[in-house]
C-alpha cells in the first residue's frame, strides 16, 4: 500500500527577506526575515523599540523598505505603486485611530469605508457588532473614550474587510468585553480567509488566538525565537531563519 | 479621481459647519485685519470730515484692494493650517494613505473645501472694504472673476505647499513661510485687478486676471502631479 502524504499548502501573505527600515537615520528593522501564509494569526513579540509597529507599518505599505527584499500579497513593497497598492488590501489598527473628532461615529465610519471603497452595506451590522448601534451612533468622535474610539476603529476595519489585519495592541484601552469582542473579530475574519498580524505586550490573552509567536528583538527575529503557540518549535518552515 | 475628490471636500466642508473655525476664528481675524490696517493708516479718524480726515479717507480708499487681499492672505493661513490639522491629528494622514484614495483626488478635494470657505470669507471681508473703506465698484464681473480665480490659486497652491511641509513638526511656522513668498505675485496681480474693477478702467484689469489665472492652472496641474508624490513623503 502506497502512502500518501498530504499536505495543505498555503498562499504567501507577507515575505521578507533581509528587510531593512529605517526610522530616521535609526534601522527600526534591520535586515528582518519573516513570513506569514494565508490563514495564520502571528503574535509579534518583543520589548519596546523591538521593531513591531515598524514592521506592522511596513507591511501596510506605510514605512519605506530601504533594503531587502518584500512582498505582501504578492505585491512588492520596493516600489511606491507597490505599496500603494498593498495599502487598499490590508488593514491596520495602530495606536492612533484615524478618526476625525468633529464627525459623529457613523459619519466617520461612512467616511472612511467610502474611502477605502469598503462595503457600505456593512455599516450598520458592524456599528451593532461594536456596540455604537444606539446612542453613540450620532455622538462626535472627539467626545468618546478611548474604548469607544477604538471600537469605531474596529467598525471600520469590518467595513473595509481587508485581506490582512495588521493590529498594534489591539486590546488596550478596551474592558474585558471589547477585549473578547476582539478577539471573535480576529478569529472570524480569518476563517472568513484573511491573515492577520498581532503585536502584542498581553500574552495571555493573544497567545490563545496566535496560530504562531515570532519574537523580534532589535529589528531582527533572532533564531530559534519563533515558534508554534504553545513552545512547539515551528515546522512550517516561515519566520526567523 | 472626482468621485475621491467630491468624497473629500464634503467631508472636509462637513468639519467645518461642526467645528465653525470658519465662521469663528477666520473671518474674525479677517475683519480684524481690515480694521486694524484702517487704524493702523488713520490714527486720527475722529476728524473725518475735515482736511485731513477727507485725505484719509482717500487713501484707505485707493489702498482697498491691497489691504482686502492681505487680510484674505493672512486668513488663507488659518483656514489651510486647520484644513491640515485635522489630518495631522489621530493619524489621518496615515489613514488616507491606507485607503488608497487617489492623491489628485484628495488634493482637488482639499483645494475644492478651502477654496469654497475663502469665497464666503471674500464675499464679507469685500463687503466689509466696502463699508470701512467707502471703495466704489465700477465692474462687478471683473471683480467676482478676478475673487475666484486668484482664490483657486491660493487655495491649491496653500493646499500643496501644506502637504509639502505636512510631515514636519514645524509646519506650522513653515508653511506661511513658505506660501507668502508664492502668493506674493497672487497678492500684486489680485490688487492691480481688483484695482481696475473698482475704480476702473476695467482694461486695465484683465491682463492681471489673464496671468492669476495662469498662475492658477499652473497650481492646479502641479498639484494633480505632485501631491501623490508629497503624500508618500510625510
Amino acid at each position: 500500500m502506497m502512502a500518501v502524504s498530504l499536505e495543505v499548502v498555503s498562499d504567501p501573505v507577507v515575505v521578507l527577506e533581509g528587510a531593512v527600515s529605517l526610522l530616521g537615520n535609526f534601522p527600526a528593522l534591520a535586515g528582518l526575515d519573516f513570513s506569514v501564509t494565508s490563514g495564520e494569526i502571528v503574535l509579534l513579540q518583543g520589548p519596546n523599540g523591538a521593531g513591531k509597529s515598524t514592521l506592522l507599518r511596513l507591511c501596510a505599505g506605510l514605512a519605506p523598505l530601504r533594503d531587502g527584499k518584500g512582498e505582501v500579497l504578492g505585491m512588492s513593497l520596493a516600489t511606491t505603486q507597490g505599496r500603494r497598492d498593498v495599502r487598499r488590501q490590508v488593514g491596520l489598527l495602530g495606536h492612533q485611530t484615524a478618526l476625525y473628532d468633529d464627525l459623529t461615529v457613523e459619519q466617520n465610519v461612512r467616511f472612511w469605508t467610502a474611502a477605502g471603497r469598503g462595503d457600505l452595506a456593512m455599516i450598520n451590522p458592524a456599528l451593532d457588532r461594536l456596540g455604537l448601534a444606539q446612542r453613540l451612533r450620532t455622538v462626535p468622535v472627539g467626545g468618546l473614550s478611548a474604548g469607544q474610539r477604538k471600537r469605531t476603529a474596529l467598525a471600520v476595519l469590518l467595513c473595509r474587510r481587508p485581506k490582512l489585519w495588521l493590529l498594534d495592541e489591539p486590546h488596550a484601552g478596551l474592558d474585558r468585553l471589547g477585549r473578547d469582542l476582539v478577539d471573535e473579530l480576529v478569529a472570524q475574519a480569518v476563517d472568513s480567509g484573511a491573515t492577520a498580524i498581532v503585536a502584542s505586550h498581553e500574552l495571555d490573552r493573544v497567545a490563545g488566538l496566535a496560530t504562531r509567536v515570532v519574537n523580534l528583538a532589535g529589528g531582527h527575529a533572532p533564531a530559534g525565537r519563533t515558534g508554534r503557540v504553545g513552545g512547539a518549535p515551528d515546522q512550517a518552515g516561515h519566520g526567523a531563519e | 479621481m472626482w468621485s475621491d475628490a467630491r468624497l473629500i471636500a464634503a467631508k472636509d466642508l462637513r468639519i467645518e459647519m461642526v467645528s465653525r473655525v470658519l465662521t469663528t476664528q477666520v473671518l474674525p481675524f479677517g475683519l480684524l485685519v481690515l480694521i486694524v490696517f484702517g487704524f493702523a493708516i488713520s490714527p486720527d479718524r475722529q476728524v473725518v470730515g475735515g482736511g485731513r480726515g477727507d485725505q484719509t479717507r482717500a487713501v484707505l480708499e485707493q489702498i482697498a484692494p491691497g489691504l482686502f487681499w492681505l487680510a484674505v492672505l493672512f486668513s488663507t493661513l488659518l483656514a489651510i493650517g486647520h484644513s491640515f490639522a485635522v489630518e495631522a491629528a489621530d493619524g489621518n494622514l496615515d489613514a488616507l494613505r491606507m485607503a488608497g484614495l487617489d492623491p489628485a483626488g484628495i488634493f482637488i478635494g482639499k483645494a475644492a473645501a478651502v477654496l469654497a470657505q475663502l469665497l464666503v470669507l471674500e464675499l464679507v471681508l469685500g463687503v466689509g472694504a466696502l463699508v470701512f473703506y467707502g471703495a466704489p465698484l465700477a465692474n462687478p464681473v471683473l471683480l467676482l472673476l478676478t475673487m475666484i480665480v486668484a482664490t483657486i490659486g491660493i487655495a491649491t497652491a496653500g493646499i500643496l505647499h501644506a502637504a509639502l511641509a505636512a510631515g514636519l513638526r514645524v509646519r506650522d511656522t513653515l508653511v506661511p513661510l513658505l506660501l507668502l513668498p508664492v502668493l506674493a505675485p497672487v497678492l500684486l496681480g489680485a490688487t492691480l485687478a481688483t484695482e481696475a474693477a473698482l475704480f476702473g478702467p476695467a482694461s486695465d484689469g484683465w491682463p492681471w486676471f489673464y496671468g492669476l489665472a495662469a498662475f492658477a492652472v499652473l497650481y492646479v496641474g502641479a498639484g494633480i502631479l505632485a501631491f501623490g508624490s508629497l503624500l508618500e513623503e510625510t
